[in-house]
Parts: C-alpha cells; structure tokens; sequence
C-alpha cells in the first residue's frame, strides 16, 4: 500500500469531474420536485443520454453536437414520462420505474455496435491566468466545458428559483398545485417544461459519463448514478447550492475509493466499490430526519376535478 | 378536446381489459421496432409468443417457461403486498442476490455431507437472506423516516459487489483451478433443486410460488393483514383510525416480499443456475416489478403475467439465436409493456369524454 501515490490535486480535480454527471442530473430533478413532480426514471434518461450523445458524438466527431442529442434524448424520454402522468394520470413511482427499466433496455439496444469505441475527446478550456494558480488552477479552472456549464446552471438554478417570477410560479406549483390552479397559473404546463428541462439535464449527465468521464460505451454504465441524483435531491433538502455541496462529497468518495483501489489498500476491491452506495444509504439516513422541507405537492397527481 | 372524467369507482371492465390492450398495443409497437431493425415484424413476434408454446420445439420450451416463471412470480406477489400499501420495495434483485448467497452458503458449508435436511436448511436460509436485506430499508423507514425506495435500490449495488466477492472469494470453488464462482449445487444431490417431475420443468421454485399465490390469495380475501394492507394503501388516515400500525404493515411487507425473494434465489441457484458466479442475476428482480403491475397485484393475475413474461424470455432468446434479435430488445419490449399498461391505465379510472369548445 502506498498512499502517497495520491496526489491530492488531482485527486480534487478528478473530484470535480466525478461529481459532474450527478450535478448535472440531481439539478434537473431538482426542478422537477420543485414543481411537485417526483420522476425516479432520472437513472433511464441518463443511460439513454449517455448512448445518444455517444452515438452521435462518435458518428459527427463532434462531443458538442453530441451532447445536445444527449440532452435531446433525456427530454424525449422525459416526455413519455410527462404523457404518462400529466396526461394519462398514472402513478408517478410506477411510471418513473418505467421509464427506468424501458431506458435501460433501450440504451442497450441503440448501444449495439458502440461497445469497444472511443469517442472524439472532449478538449479542456484552460482559463487564461487563473488555471495557472497553484493548486487552484488544475482543480478549478482547467476543464472541459461541460464542468462549467453543470457549476453555472446551479447558479442559475438559484437564481431562477429563488429570484424569479417565473421560480415563484414554479414553486406554488410545486408547494401547492391546487392554489396554483386556482390563481390561474397552468399547472400542467409548467410541470411538463419542469420534467422536460430535467431529462434533458439527466441526459447531459449520462453522455458525460459515455464522453468524458470513463470515456466508452458499456451496457448499464451509470450503475446507479442516477439512483444517487435523486438520493442527493433528498440530501440537498431541496436546495440548488446544497446539490453541489452533495455532488462534490460523492464525487469525492467515488475518486478516493478508485484512488484506494489503485494504490492498492488492503481493503478488497469489492468493498471499496459499494461504498458510495453505503454511504448514500448514511447520508440519507441523517438527512431524513427532517422531511418538513420537501414541496407539498411532491408525488401526488393533479387533475383539475379535485 | 377529450376530457377525463373521474369516475366515482374504478372500473372493474377495464381493470381486466387494461392488462390485455396493453399486451396489444405492445405488440403492434414493438412489431414496428423490429421492423425498423430489419426484421420481419410477424415472424418476430411469432417467434417470441407463438413458437414456444405451440411450435415445432415447444415440448422443450414448455417446461422452461415454468422455470423462468417461478422466480418471478415469488418475487412479483412479494412486491405486490407492498405495492398494494403503497410501500415501494424496487430493491428485490438484492434480496434475490442475498437469498441465493445465504442458501448455497449454507449448502456449500455441508459440502460433501449427504442428508435429507441440508435442502430444507437451504430454504430457511434463502428465504431469511432475502428477509435480512430486505428489513434493512423497512427498519431505515421505520426508525429514520428513511425512503425506502432509494435505500432497498442502493443495496441492490451492494448486494451485487458482495456476489462478486462470495464468487471470487469465501464461495469459490477450491477445485476450481482458480475460476470464479462456486461448485456446481446439481452436482451435490443433498443441496441439489432437482426438477421433481422429469421433463416437466416443475422444481421446488415452482411449488412455492404456486403456494405464494394460494397464500396471497387468501391473504387478500380473509385475512386482516390483507385487508390492513388494502386499506393502508387507499386511505391511509382511515387505515390509522382503524388501528392499522403504520410501521409494522411496513416491516412485515418489506420482510415478507424480502423472504420470497430470496426463496426465489436460493430455488435458482440450487437449481437452474447451479452455481453462485459473478453474473448469477438476470435482472428477475426488476423484471418482477413489471409483472406485478401487469398482473394487477392481484395473485392470480400475477400467476398469469409472471408465464407470460417467462414467455418474453424464452421467446427472446429463440428470437436471438434464430433471427439475431438483440437481446436488448426484449428487455425494452418488457419496459415498453409496463409503459403501456401505465397509460391505458386512465381508462380505469376515468371515463374519456369528447367535449367540444365551450363557449364561455
């Protein structure tokens, strides 16, 4: 065993490119939950991102194109998920498995023929002057674009949410979608763009993982990021800032206990692999003692007749 | 305009008829999908739902259909106690996992012992296994208020890793020449889940799950947990002044549907499979979900969507090896089933009504 094989500034850089693809589908099903709708198909728009923007990125050269047909991919699958339970009225547990279980099927299906291929590298941007800080520069301000984008769209998930008419709007649907109604507000409506903005960030996180994180195409790859998402909803209290905070912790255990596999630590493979799973079990333990924050409508379905 | 209209009790026509127009729709649908890959749509879907019940082969498929089903169906009336209460336990292929290791645990440690009790300790063990990993997320929901859907799905990941570590270490075969994976369990008469009639497909699995739905029927039609369960899951606050204590109905729905899971582990790894290996699971557990929701969490309707499913199974992989269907496509046909079945679902409890624009 040999720890100082760990370089912790890279460890921290690594950090924040683990944490990416959960930062990015966490955020989007935070809106989701914000606007009263619980989707727990988050892990089959990843998957099928992750295959969509693979697909295409392999096909045009290019991760940006890439990347839109993963966002696409998310949100077309979102879709079927908001007929479901915005239209059809079905019980959103059963649908959001669903559309797990269908994404995962389907991903398999449109990934054969892509196993054992390399995706166009996606190129770091190197912030002038700041990534060449000491420290600092490698872990913050020298990656690739998609970094940027996930850390700016919390911000911009705040914003929107907290300092916003159209976030105020969002919420009441969320806290209380018959009040909502009854101010004339469409509930429906803004629950459909709600579920669609997060399949599309779902899908953005899955084509990360297929395009830049690992970067390959494997059946079943996201191995229960998605599941992890929706767990650092919870985790977050439904906050945008505290999803970063939720997403650098697990992005950090899963890189420590790689980082532990590599360096050979006496703990076998196995058991350092199910850690951010046990440790996702810990965290939502404790935070679950306070359910007083999650949106009042979360779960229950809306029809107009109520 | 279509508009739905609530109606003031589900409809029990349509609670019957949704299952079946679903089964259409996904045919039809997923007959375009093979089209669109090149295949002969009818051909497709005679080879996965007509050929092995009736085709040239079918005295060797029939039996297997019994031997894909069994899991299922202990794993999907599991479910259903939960699903009916509204607690949501989508961690079962855990509890399969751990059902498997605890039973062949068991056997294996008797290894090379020959007595009649070392199956029945293998089922006990099965079924506690599968009660143990799935008490877990009911304790953690019980005690912490914990969701029990992320938790019993997180230890699906946990329960796999442990597989991998039982089959390359603690489990490993020692005259194996180092492979991974277990002994062979057919090998080992005492701990062996031998098809009881030859030829038949009928093993141990599939009496107990016929015994899970006799026992879930009755359950739901006589019994006050089944009528608890009901009751929790459409009005929960009335369930509360009827003394229904929240926390038990969900210990025991967890730990029951956690028990039969397991169970269906440790019957498929003393018997099918054989051997606990790496890749010992095949996505039951998750497929057990569809055929619970297909089956109405109804028993009998369970019975008859778990064959059906089996009948995907063994269909799919004649449709692999015959017509190079991907495998991958059954797997989305299931997902694609239970998506129908949601969206028709509407029609049971609302009626569709044509309205033309009022003029206000």
């Amino acid at each position: 065993m040999d720890l100082s094989s760990i370089n912790p500034t890279l460890l921290l850089a690594s950090l924040i490119v683990a944490s990416t693809p959960i930062l990015l589908a966490a955020l989007g099903e935070l809106v989701v939950e914000r606007a009263g709708v619980l989707n727990l198909g988050v892990e089959g728009m990843m998957i099928t991102g992750a295959i969509c923007g693979f697909a295409i990125a392999v096909n045009t050269g290019s991760p940006f194109v890439g990347f839109i047909a993963a966002a696409l991919g998310g949100a077309a699958l979102a879709f079927l998920f908001a007929i479901l339970t915005q239209f059809a009225l079905a019980n959103q547990v059963a649908s959001g498995l669903a559309l797990t279980l269908f994404g995962l099927g389907l991903s398999a299906l449109l990934g054969q023929g892509y196993q054992g291929l390399k995706p166009p590298p996606t190129s770091d941007i190197d912030i002038p002057i700041l990534s060449d800080l000491p420290i600092l520069g490698p872990v913050l301000f020298s990656h690739d674009p998609m970094v940027y984008l996930a850390l700016s769209l919390v911000a911009a998930v705040w914003f929107v949410l907290n300092r916003t008419r159209a976030g105020l709007i969002l919420r009441a649907v969320g806290e209380n979608h018959g009040a909502a109604h009854a101010l004339g507000y469409k509930v429906i409506r803004i629950r459909i763009l709600a579920i669609l903005f997060g399949g599309a960030c779902a899908g953005l996180g899955g084509a990360y993982l297929s395009l830049v994180r690992v970067p390959q195409w494997t059946e079943g790859m996201t191995a229960g990021s998605g599941w992890i998402a929706l767990a650092l909803v919870v985790f977050a209290s439904w906050k945008a800032g505290r999803v970063l905070l939720g997403a650098w912790l697990f992005g950090g255990i899963s890189v420590l206990q790689l980082n532990l596999q590599a360096a050979g630590v006496a703990i076998p493979v196995e058991y350092l692999s199910m850690s951010p799973y046990l440790i996702t079990i810990l965290v939502l333990v404790i935070m679950s003692a306070d359910k007083s924050r999650a949106p009042g409508s979360l779960g229950r379905t809306f029809h107009a007749s109520d | 305009m279509i508009q739905l209209e609530k109606r003031p009790q589900p409809s029990r026509l349509w609670t019957f008829l949704t299952p079946m127009l679903a089964v259409a729709i996904t045919m039809i649908v997923g007959g375009a999908l093979f089209a669109a890959l090149g295949k002969n749509p009818v051909e497709a879907i005679r080879t996965i739902f007509w050929d092995p019940l009736f085709g040239e082969f079918a005295f060797y498929y029939r039996p297997q259909l019994l031997v894909k089903a069994a899991p299922l169906i202990l794993i999907a009336i599991g479910l259903s106690l939960g699903f009916k209460a509204g607690i949501w336990n989508i961690g079962a292929e855990g509890q399969y996992i751990m059902g498997a290791l605890a039973g062949a645990g068991v056997g294996l440690a008797f290894y090379p012992l020959e007595a009649a009790y070392v199956f029945p300790l293998m089922i006990i063990a099965g079924a506690l296994g599968g009660w143990a990993w799935g008490m877990i997320p009911g304790l953690l929901k019980t005690r912490f208020g914990t969701n029990e859907i992320l938790v019993s799905l997180m230890l699906v990941y946990v329960a796999e890793q442990l597989l991998a570590k039982m089959a390359l270490g603690l489990l490993r075969n020692p005259d194996g020449r180092g492979f991974p994976g277990s002994r062979n369990l057919q090998q080992y008469p005492s701990a062996h889940n031998a098809e009881i009639i030859a030829g038949t497909g009928i093993h141990w699995g599939v009496v107990a799950a016929l015994i899970a739905v006799i026992f879930a029927y009755i359950l739901f039609t006589r019994h006050l947990l089944g009528y608890q369960i009901r009751l929790a899951g459409q009005a929960p606050k009335a369930a509360r002044f009827a003394g229904v204590n929240p926390a038990r109905l969900t210990l025991v729905c967890l730990g029951l549907s956690g028990a039969l899971a397991g169970l269906a582990g440790m019957f498929e790894v003393s018997g099918p499979a054989g051997q606990i290996n790496i890749d010992f699971n095949v996505g039951y557990g998750f497929t057990a979900i569809i055929v619970a929701f297909l089956g109405r969490l109804h028993p009998v309707g369970i019975l008859l969507a778990g064959l059906l499913l089996a009948l995907t199974f063994i269909g799919g992989e004649n449709a692999e090896s015959n017509l190079g269907l991907p495998a991958a496509a059954i797997q989305m046909f299931q997902g694609m089933l239970l998506f129908f079945l949601l969206a028709v679902d509407v029609l049971t409890n609302f009626r569709l009504r044509w309205k033309t624009a009022e003029v206000v």
